[in-house]
């Protein structure tokens, strides 16, 4: 394998101050963890703003960067060789080499750039840059130099080892897992809440989960997919402890005392509270939901208040200004979306009003969930006693 | 959840499939740690295999009271409908193009046939009654000079409704001698003995684990001197009729199944048939409880029917509720037919038989086999009495 090591650039984490080693730590961790998935050999060091992976002799390259490429808080991916002796002859000469290797046709532009990082190498930077450059040209007459634009930036490192890259691969951005705070995620089997779960995690919130199961409404597959899907996120957000809630004793309550045009709006404020109290439980910092403005009755703004209302923790909604289409997009990117449209009822679809109200006042709502005062609280309370906790990742 | 103390588990879906014997599970593990050789290997081992295949022929042909040579082993029944239908409307397709089903037939018949239309054949559905018989006559009037095959079900999968095979084969060869007869019989072999020469059938399709065998288990009976193109090529297995190394656990299992069901057969059909009159004598306490493709609950009634499908229509409540209901009390049934529950959309056969439209996503069956006890019913029956008005009051809008 030519890619000895890969240089993994961090972007946000750069800018931290003082916590700025427990970010670092935080994602070396995570890189060690996911290369170990993949084969044997690999190991991390941290050094000057990068973390520094050297690879073993031989392993599977997309399955590294791909592996890597779930880690939040990588902004690139540089895969590189290594030149152990950096002595100018031998660097010149490998540094060639790779070209040769990479580039079968060299029909392209390029440019040299240097950093030495050891500078008690005895050439300067300028001077690695067009010396190389020179050297590359004559060995291949086909390439051209272009120093604004070139196809190709030939970037040479040179530290104990001597590094040569050319390619910089995206990471996912954002932050490693847990290095800004903890959440709940309230995990239904649709299309938005994995995405939502995503999308808080890559600025770096570890999650937790509840899922509303209501048996027999709700059928073991419409478990078994939530439990696929938190399998499916926890690639990226690492472990979650996902709360399995039998909802449907309070659903049922709901249905039987509340006007069934208020039926979702209610059952919301109760997902919401029972949700906050495992929150609790986690010392999550917040609730996360994948509601995004208008995008069905429960989700207007007037709805969104309604639900709201109920909480004293915070509720991030990362998806608020995501059209569906931007949604389905990111679960395709995530590979999520094919679990979420297994035909599985939710218990959210089961008892839907024809015509569920869109526009809920507030006091309307209270005044209808009085009317289960007496009964609620102990079906609330044995939900909580139920829950079935299982962990994933 | 209610008292549920006394843990009685009734498996009432065996129509879906059903607990594969001791016997079978014996001699499969036999055949797969011992005799394992390749029925084509020329050494001692291979023949050895072959030799196991050919006493399972020979069970199954003496069932059907047919010739070993008439038996094709196939991958179950989803391949013998499709070996059939496709393999003799490509034998056939010089003499004609036009095929003709019974109007409620199983997804394993119903989509060859679309995927035959894309060749050029026309079909026709011929349509049943509300107790699900065909339509004799209609079918009768659909036959044209282009007709080769007609395909019916011996026993629909969803309610039990039995055709009267050898009268449909009478008049339809009367009509048009040459017409290619194919029974799909996976849920008729085993309940009921099967004698195609008597009852003028050319293709007739098994399926193993319907009876106890092992899932991946089946065969076509092909009349002799009838012609069925392959679907596999290969290396000429079976009398090039279906290529690839036999499966020799599966058809070893097939035919110990086949004799076990066909040991004391009356006995069984006798005990099957009690246990749909003890359900159906019992189904009335249910509230608002329907039974489908049943003239009443009478012995005489029950009789004219599978002796192992009961199909029940629930007023209020969505069959998939209360199928999880059932599941939570170990009573396991199906919503529709279990091959097809995954495809939500509602059931052909029920919409066939004229089933009340308010009633079609409201239906369960109820299906038995020979392990099944009085005991399992009743708990199944009480279970229902419990469920059915707590499920009931909440309806969706």
């Amino acid at each position: 394998m030519i890619y000895r090591a890969l240089l993994i650039k961090y972007a946000e984490i750069g800018i931290k101050g003082q916590n700025r080693y427990v970010f670092e730590d935080a994602l070396c961790d995570k890189v060690r963890e996911k290369l170990k998935a993949v084969a044997d050999g690999f190991t991390c060091v941290r050094e000057q703003g990068r973390i520094f992976v050297s690879c073993p002799e031989e392993y599977d390259f997309d399955e590294a960067i791909a592996a890597v490429k779930t880690i939040f808080g990588v902004w690139a991916i540089c895969p590189a060789a290594v030149i152990e002796d950096a002595s100018w002859d031998n660097l010149t000469q490998k540094v060639g080499d790779f070209i040769e290797a990479v580039y079968p046709e060299r029909n392209f532009s390029f440019k040299v750039e240097a950093r030495r990082a050891d500078k008690k190498y005895p050439i300067q930077s300028p001077e690695i840059c067009s010396n190389m450059g020179g050297y590359l040209l004559e060995r291949f007459p086909e390439l051209t130099v272009n120093v604004h634009e070139p196809d190709v930036k030939v970037q040479v490192e040179i530290r104990t080892n001597a590094y040569v890259f050319t390619q910089t691969i995206p990471g996912p951005g954002g932050m490693p897992v847990g290095a800004t705070g903890r959440a709940m995620l309230l995990l239904s089997g649709g299309i938005d809440s994995p995405v939502a779960g995503y999308m808080i995690a890559k600025r770096g919130v570890a999650i937790d989960a509840t899922y509303f199961h209501a048996p027999p409404y709700t059928s073991e597959q419409a478990k078994q997919k939530v439990v696929d899907l938190a399998k499916l996120i926890s690639v990226y957000t690492g472990p979650i402890r996902l709360h399995v809630v039998n909802f449907t004793d309070v659903q049922l309550a709901i249905i039987d005392k509340c006007p069934r045009d208020e039926l979702t709006i209610i059952m919301r404020r109760y997902m919401m509270r029972i949700a906050e109290h495992f929150a609790g439980e986690c010392k999550s910092l917040g609730l996360v939901t994948g509601e995004s403005i208008g995008q069905v009755a429960s989700q207007t703004m007037q709805s969104l208040a309604a639900t709201n209302a109920v909480c004293k923790l915070p509720v991030y909604r990362p998806l608020i200004a995501f059209d569906k289409q931007d949604i389905v997009d990111i679960a395709l990117k995530i590979n999520t979306y094919e679990t979420s449209i297994e035909p599985y009822e939710d218990c959210c679809t089961i008892f839907v009003a024809k015509h569920p109200v869109t526009k809920p006042i507030i006091s309307v709502i209270e005044r209808s969930e009085r009317k289960l005062e007496g009964t609620i609280e102990a079906l609330v309370e044995e939900a909580i006693k139920t829950v079935e906790i299982i962990n994933i990742g | 959840m209610g008292n549920t103390d006394t843990v009685i588990e009734a498996y009432l879906d065996n129509a879906a499939t059903t607990r594969t014997s001791d016997g079978v599970a014996r001699v499969v593990e036999e055949m797969m740690l011992e005799e394992f050789g390749n029925p084509s290997s020329k050494h001692t081992k291979g023949f050895e295999a072959q030799q196991k295949i050919k006493e399972a022929t020979e069970i199954i042909a003496a069932s059907l009271k047919v010739q070993p040579k008439e038996i094709v082993f196939t991958s179950g029944g989803t391949e013998s409908n499709n070996m059939a239908l496709i393999g003799a409307a490509l034998a056939y397709k010089r003499r004609g193009n036009h095929i003709i089903a019974s109007g409620f037939e199983h997804a394993s018949v119903y989509n060859p046939l679309l995927s035959l239309e894309d060749f050029g054949f026309k079909i026709d559905f011929a349509p049943v009654d509300e107790m699900g018989h065909i339509k004799i006559d209609e079918l009768l009037g659909m036959i044209t000079d282009q007709t080769i095959l007609v395909s019916v079900m011996y026993v629909n999968n969803e309610v039990g409704a039995v055709q009267d095979i050898a009268a449909l084969s009478k008049a339809i060869k009367e009509k048009k001698k040459d017409i290619i007869f194919h029974v799909d019989a996976i849920q008729a072999y085993g309940k009921y003995r099967i004698f195609p020469k008597k009852e003028g059938i050319d293709l007739l399709s098994v399926s193993g684990h319907k009876i106890h065998g092992p899932k991946g288990s089946g065969f076509l009976y092909i009349a002799d001197g009838v012609r069925v193109r392959p679907l596999i090529f290969g290396g000429g297995q079976q009398k090039d009729r279906r290529s690839g190394t036999e499966n020799v656990p599966a058809i070893v299992g097939l035919g110990e199944a086949v004799k076990e069901i066909y040991t004391d057969h009356d006995a069984k059909a006798k005990h099957l048939y009690s246990l749909k009159e003890h359900f159906v004598s019992r189904i009335g306490e249910v509230e608002g409880a329907h039974l489908n493709a049943l003239e009443d609950i009478t012995p005489e009634a029950v009789a004219k029917t599978a002796p192992h499908i009961v199909s029940v229509s629930f007023d209020g409540i969505k069959a998939e509720v209360l199928l999880h209901a059932l599941e939570e009390r170990h009573v396991y049934v199906s919503s529709g037919s279990a091959c097809s529950s995954n495809h939500p959309g509602i059931s052909g056969t029920l919409k066939a038989i004229g089933v009340d439209k308010k009633l079609l996503d409201s239906t369960l069956r109820f299906s038995f086999s020979v392990n099944t006890t009085e005991a399992e019913i009743d708990h199944a029956i009480d279970s229902l009495k419990e469920l059915v008005p707590k499920y009931n009051r909440f309806q969706r809008r």
